[in-house]
């Protein structure tokens, strides 16, 4: 059992719903409710990890925030270390290539919100961060909670872009997925085998905790 | 504190608004139109949650909307209390939550009493700790109803409240209200496309169609006499006839009407330069039958006769249209209590004669459709 992969693979699954939470309820809440220019550009840009290779979308991941990139160069210059081959770099690959399964989930969740039960609030007297406290993140938490599970047990599982743009540092960027499929390579079944049986177990609870949670939110709202 | 709710609104375009009307302290207003007419756009409007491109919304001497000086407060400044037609509550928070969420303004320790309070008023004591699944149509209406009167609004606006809960209820609701604005000391204003709903509960009534004020005024004035043949079509008078205009006696207070082959006999409405033709209507309550077996001195009134071309019963009252005699396109519709059209066995087919009291016979110029 490869441990640090493991513990690499929670810890990065655990940043990413992290960063995306707070990104994603933005997203999402613009996207169920403004009209704005290029809505339909900003959507496709967002759905495009579904549908993208995720070595052609770990490519110009790794392009875009590499030594030779503005953004690599800048992110040197400041925090002295590399963005690509990193943890860092992770994150922000495990970020982009996760915004489709947090914010289509989150979308119709908020969409689900009636826009009268927004306005009532605000006639109630109710401030914008009161009202996304109070009515909007309880009415579509069952959204919520399913995008961050999603996320969860996608970046646990993800293969190819994880090693497109942390290549395959043990300790460093060596998640489970592809200590696994290194175990494969090495004729060790048994740890392959426990290893994947381990990632089973976290995908079913991710699963029965969503259920379970939506269910009894379900129930109270009905 | 004595306020005025003054609005005027104005918007191009494929949805038109041209709306102004005005609502005092402690008055009901009925906004009535059709579906479509812009009525909600009003009542959103008033609220903050809509920007019309011109107009101005004035509540007192604050002013609430006014695109042209940038100023436009929010629905929390403006502190309107809303019902709206599907009472929009918080699903997943209980009846007294919901109340309290309109209670931001007060201290923590007091909005749990002052939310019981509420729902006490509207008669919901014992289900404050319900969710509103849990509460029929007619309660989560009072819950709504409660919740909009929380923050004590400068304006209650009620969107509809009465449409989605069944007759029974919505008779006891009725009532409920009526009760209720008694303690009401704002200006109330009710959008509803139910004439009978507004006539019930409103001081005054102010007719919308395709998103222009059309007649405002007091709810059996509008009904009765409407200023043009458009607004006697939405009041649903069905008495909206042609006629000329003979001739005028000042002194009898009387103008003479020509229709077919009678002349009736009016108020004096001098409006109109003899000669002139006019539409008229009369409500179907103004036109009274003659009973065969016992004339009386009002049958000398403006008589038609006519044969009955239709008898519908409903329930207390029967509603009859006439053919009347010389004018065959134009039926005559009255109403009448079901008694009486038993009495007097009444039966399609069968002939009858009427009278038009003069007092309710009503002039308005002719109708042009087409302008609308």
């Amino acid at each position: 059992m490869n441990w640090p992969s493991l513990i690499l693979s929670l810890k990065l699954a655990v940043w990413t719903m992290v960063v995306l939470l707070p990104i994603g309820i933005v997203l999402s809440r613009q996207l169920a409710w403004r009209r704005f220019p290029a809505k339909g550009l900003v959507e496709a840009a967002l759905a495009l990890p579904l549908v993208l290779p995720p070595t052609v979308l770990g490519f110009y991941i790794l392009i875009t925030l590499g030594g030779g990139s503005p953004i690599g160069q800048f992110y040197d210059a400041v925090l002295g270390r590399s963005l690509v081959f990193s943890f860092d770099g992770l994150l922000v690959a495990s970020v982009i290539f996760n915004l489709p399964f947090v914010v289509l989930p989150m979308r119709r969740a908020f969409e689900s919100i009636p826009p009268e039960v927004r306005e009532a609030a605000a006639c109630c007297g109710m401030s914008a961060g009161r009202i996304l406290w109070r009515i909007e993140l309880p009415m579509a938490w069952p959204g919520i909670l399913s995008a961050l599970v999603l996320t969860f047990a996608h970046t646990i599982g993800e293969f190819g872009v994880v090693l497109m743009v942390g290549g395959n540092i043990p300790g460093e960027t060596e998640t489970i997925a592809i200590a696994i499929y290194d175990r494969v390579q090495a004729f060790d079944n048994a740890a392959a085998g426990l290893m994947s049986a381990v990632l089973l177990i976290v995908a079913l609870a991710a699963i029965g905790i969503t259920y379970a949670a939506t269910s009894s939110v379900g129930r109270r709202n009905i | 504190m004595v306020a005025k709710l003054t609005v005027a609104l104005q918007d191009d375009g494929p949805f038109r608004l041209d709306v102004q009307l005005s609502c005092a302290t402690g008055e009901i207003l009925a906004l009535v139109g059709p579906s479509g007419s812009g009525k909600s756009r009003v009542l959103r409007s008033i609220a903050g949650l809509y920007r019309p491109k011109r107009g101005e919304i004035i509540y007192g001497d604050e002013v609430w909307y006014d695109p042209a000086k940038a100023v436009n407060l929010t629905p929390q400044q403006r502190r309107v209390g809303i019902v709206f037609q599907n009472y929009a509550l918080f699903p997943h928070l209980s009846a007294i939550k919901n109340v309290m969420e309109a209670l931001g303004d007060r201290p923590p320790s007091e909005r749990r009493a002052r939310a019981g309070e509420l729902l006490d008023l509207v008669n919901l004591g014992g289900l404050e700790d319900r969710n509103p699944a849990e509460l029929s149509g007619g309660q989560q209406q009072r819950v709504a109803v409660a919740r909009a009167l929380a923050r004590d609004p400068n304006v209650l606006l009620l969107d509809e409240p009465f449409s989605a809960v069944d007759k029974a209820t919505r008779q006891r609701l009725y009532r409920e209200l009526a009760d209720l604005r008694r303690q009401l000391r704002m200006p109330v204003v009710l959008v509803t496309h139910d004439l009978d709903e507004a006539a019930m509960l409103a001081d005054r009534l102010c007719i919308l169609h395709r998103g222009r004020t059309l007649q405002e005024g007091p709810p059996f004035d509008v009904m009765t006499r409407p200023a043009t043949p458009e607004i006697a079509r939405l009041v649903e008078l069905k008495n909206t006839f042609e006629g000329r205009v003979l001739e005028h006696q000042a002194g009898n207070d009387r103008t003479f009407l020509g229709w077919g082959p009678y002349t009736l006999e009016t108020t004096y409405q001098p409006n109109f330069p003899e000669g002139s033709c006019v539409t008229w209507t009369i409500p179907n309550a103004r036109v009274i039958i003659h009973r065969p077996d016992r004339p009386s001195r009002g049958e000398r009134e403006n008589p038609v006769s006519g044969i009955i071309m239709e008898f519908v019963p409903l329930g207390d009252w029967t509603s009859v249209a006439i053919t009347v005699d010389g004018v065959p396109d134009s039926p005559l519709f009255m109403t009448v209590p079901t008694h009486v059209a038993h009495r007097n066995d009444l039966a399609t087919d069968k002939r009858i004669n009427a009278s038009l009291l003069a007092k309710g016979i009503h002039l308005m110029p002719l109708s042009h459709e087409d302008e609308a």
